[in-house]
């Protein structure tokens, strides 16, 4: 009943947003029963056109685009979320602990992740790359490091802003250890910023991992994914077809979809009702 | 000494700080590297011989400390080294295409930042209104899209569909500065549509900041009128958060350049340093690297500088 209430009380925007967040949820789940090929199979010639055997033509190998999509989708998004949530296990818990702690622990993680925050994310993943080696795993592993300095700033800093409240300062007084009192004092404080965090860092990591496979460094072929599959099919566009916008545009999909429902969430926390 | 020139005398020893500690991460990134970079530039079949002799060229014999040291003074004197896969002299290589990412950059932000900053004020000041909506949601969608995506819309529909502007941008030999502007159009285009949509909501998130504060109030209720309250009272604290935007947003320019390069194989800074990312040449890119992140710091430091010089508040201490 309440979530109703609330769904109602939505704008047209955020509504819009959770749609699309559902349906590429589905996508996601049901990709192998909705696909009507499979993600490596070569099924006809190169760049048929669309309509006829196949809805969106074929790729650059003569592979069902539609089927790319679907898998190119739940490969995308899968990986995207893995690597936020891998970076906010480690942001979030390393910035609890700064808060709480302070001292000289608070001092060399803030010192460290300014010094990694100095450099832009895309450079260092770049010169990160080149040492370890293009792959799934260390593409997840360096994008979920570079993006938990930024998760680490804003949870130690919302932390920061409740652990010096009389009612942290009373539990710790009780003698309550620190584990309770980040579980229980501190974060029921925090959730709503963390969440908001969570929607905004799934854009990027799925915005930065679509522009390295664009590039060649991210998801290596024959996976399908969003970003590669721009790079592989641009040639079409100089025919003036649109099919290789397509991956593109799914990707700009649910990340506007993200940010209009981040949005909402962001006003209704600030507590600004136009 | 006055608190400003100290406070801004601080401000860049800090920033040479950053700097120094910036290259020491890109030095050590390539410490890190799993094997050594001499077995893997020569190959399997080297001898060891010719490994030991390489590994003296590169200067890999001696301790890591000196080795830095050595980096460093070499990157002062404009000396990179050389590059791994082709032996050709780094610096030589980022000169010329730093130029052009610059252009690219400069051109781009000569478009983006009056307009973001018009836009953000009038958003703010028409808060709530339709202008205000409409540009809220086509902002908000903006910055969703990828770079790529918004670089080939604009070709499909600049370059394929009307024929107007070329999709690739390359200058021939001495191209007129006409013909720069017109044949990086449509990547400046690119990057226009991507950094203003930033920029244009940080100006108008920090003056609807600002019009909320107490001294706003109090003129307003003095009955000072609209146009004096943002000229004289709000414009001048307003400088210091719209300086900082336009150099975050001119720092993000340098990075998403990246992308739109390699989209109209632009002969940039970025595309060198995909190009070497792909074939693992790792002095070019920490030659890249330390170029963008340099550019990066440097770009901060300017904005924090100018917001200290320019901050009302400190100008008129008594």
């Amino acid at each position: 009943m309440r979530t109703l209430r609330l769904l109602s009380s939505a704008p047209p925007t955020a509504l819009f947003g959770m749609t699309v967040i559902a349906l590429y949820a589905l996508v996601v789940i049901l990709a192998p029963w909705i696909a009507p090929h499979g993600q490596t199979e070569i099924v006809g010639l190169e760049f048929e056109p669309w309509g006829g055997d196949y809805v969106l033509g074929t790729d650059n190998l003569g592979r069902d685009m539609l089927s790319r999509m679907i898998y190119g989708i739940r490969n995308s998004v899968t990986i995207a979320l893995l690597t936020t949530l891998l970076s906010f296990a480690l942001g979030s818990v390393l910035g609890l602990l700064a808060a709480t702690l302070g001292g000289w622990i608070d001092q060399v993680l803030s010192r460290l992740v300014d010094v990694l925050m100095a450099i832009p994310a895309i450079l260092f993943a770049l010169l990160l790359l080149t040492i370890t080696g293009t792959g799934i795993a260390q593409m997840i592993a360096i994008i979920a490091v570079l993006e938990a300095t930024r998760v680490f700033r804003l949870t130690r800093a919302t932390a920061m802003n409740v652990s010096v409240m009389d009612f942290v300062e009373a539990a710790r007084l009780r003698g309550e250890g620190t584990g309770w009192i980040i579980r229980r004092e501190i974060l029921p404080n925090i959730t709503s910023p963390l969440i908001a965090e969570f929607g905004l860092r799934f854009c990027f990591v799925f915005l930065a991992i679509s522009a390295l496979s664009f590039l060649g460094l991210g998801i290596q072929p024959p996976t399908a994914d969003l970003g590669a599959m721009v790079r592989d099919n641009a040639a079409l566009i100089t025919f003036g077809d649109m099919v290789p916008l397509l991956p593109a545009a799914a990707i700009a999909l649910l990340t506007i979809a993200v940010n209009f429902v981040v949005d909402w969430m962001l006003h209704r926390a600030s507590g600004l009702k136009s | 000494m006055s608190p400003i020139v100290r406070m801004i005398l601080g401000r860049l020893a800090l920033g040479l700080l950053s700097l120094v500690l910036v290259s020491l991460v890109i030095f050590m990134a390539v410490e890190l590297l799993p094997g050594d970079i001499a077995q893997e530039v020569l190959g399997q079949s080297a001898t060891p011989e010719t490994v030991a002799a390489f590994r003296a060229e590169l200067g890999l014999d001696q301790a890591a400390p000196i080795r830095y040291v050595h980096w460093l003074g070499g990157v002062l004197t404009g000396d990179l080294g050389n590059s791994l896969a082709t032996g050709r002299d780094i610096g030589s290589m980022i000169v010329d295409r730093f130029g052009k990412t610059l252009f690219l950059a400069g051109y781009a932000a000569a478009i983006s930042v009056p307009l973001a900053v018009t836009l953000g004020i009038l958003a703010a000041l028409y808060r709530n209104s339709i202008f205000d909506r409409i540009v809220n949601v086509a902002t908000l969608s903006s910055i969703s899209f990828p770079e790529y995506f918004v670089a080939y819309i604009l070709i499909l529909l600049l370059s394929i569909n009307t024929p107007v502007f070329p999709s690739i941008a390359d200058f021939g030999r001495d191209p007129s500065l006409g013909d720069m502007l017109y044949r990086t159009f449509l990547p400046a285009m690119t990057l226009v549509l991507v950094v203003t949509a930033h920029m244009m909501r940080m100006t108008r998130a920090s003056i609807i900041n600002l019009m909320a504060q107490p001294y706003i109030e109090m003129a307003r209720l003095k009955g000072v009128g609209p146009a004096r309250v943002i000229l004289r009272h709000a414009l001048p604290n307003a400088l210091a958060p719209i300086i900082n935007v336009v150099a975050l947003n001119l720092a993000y320019l340098i990075t998403g350049v990246v992308i739109v390069e390699v989209v109209f194989v632009y002969p940039g800074l970025g595309q060198l340093m995909v190009d070497s990312v792909a074939k693992r040449d790792i002095t070019v890119v920490q030659g890249c690297c330390l170029v963008f992140a340099g550019i990066y710091i440097l770009l901060n430091l300017l904005a924090d500088v100018l917001s200290i010089a320019t901050n009302p508040q400190l100008l008129h201490r008594k």
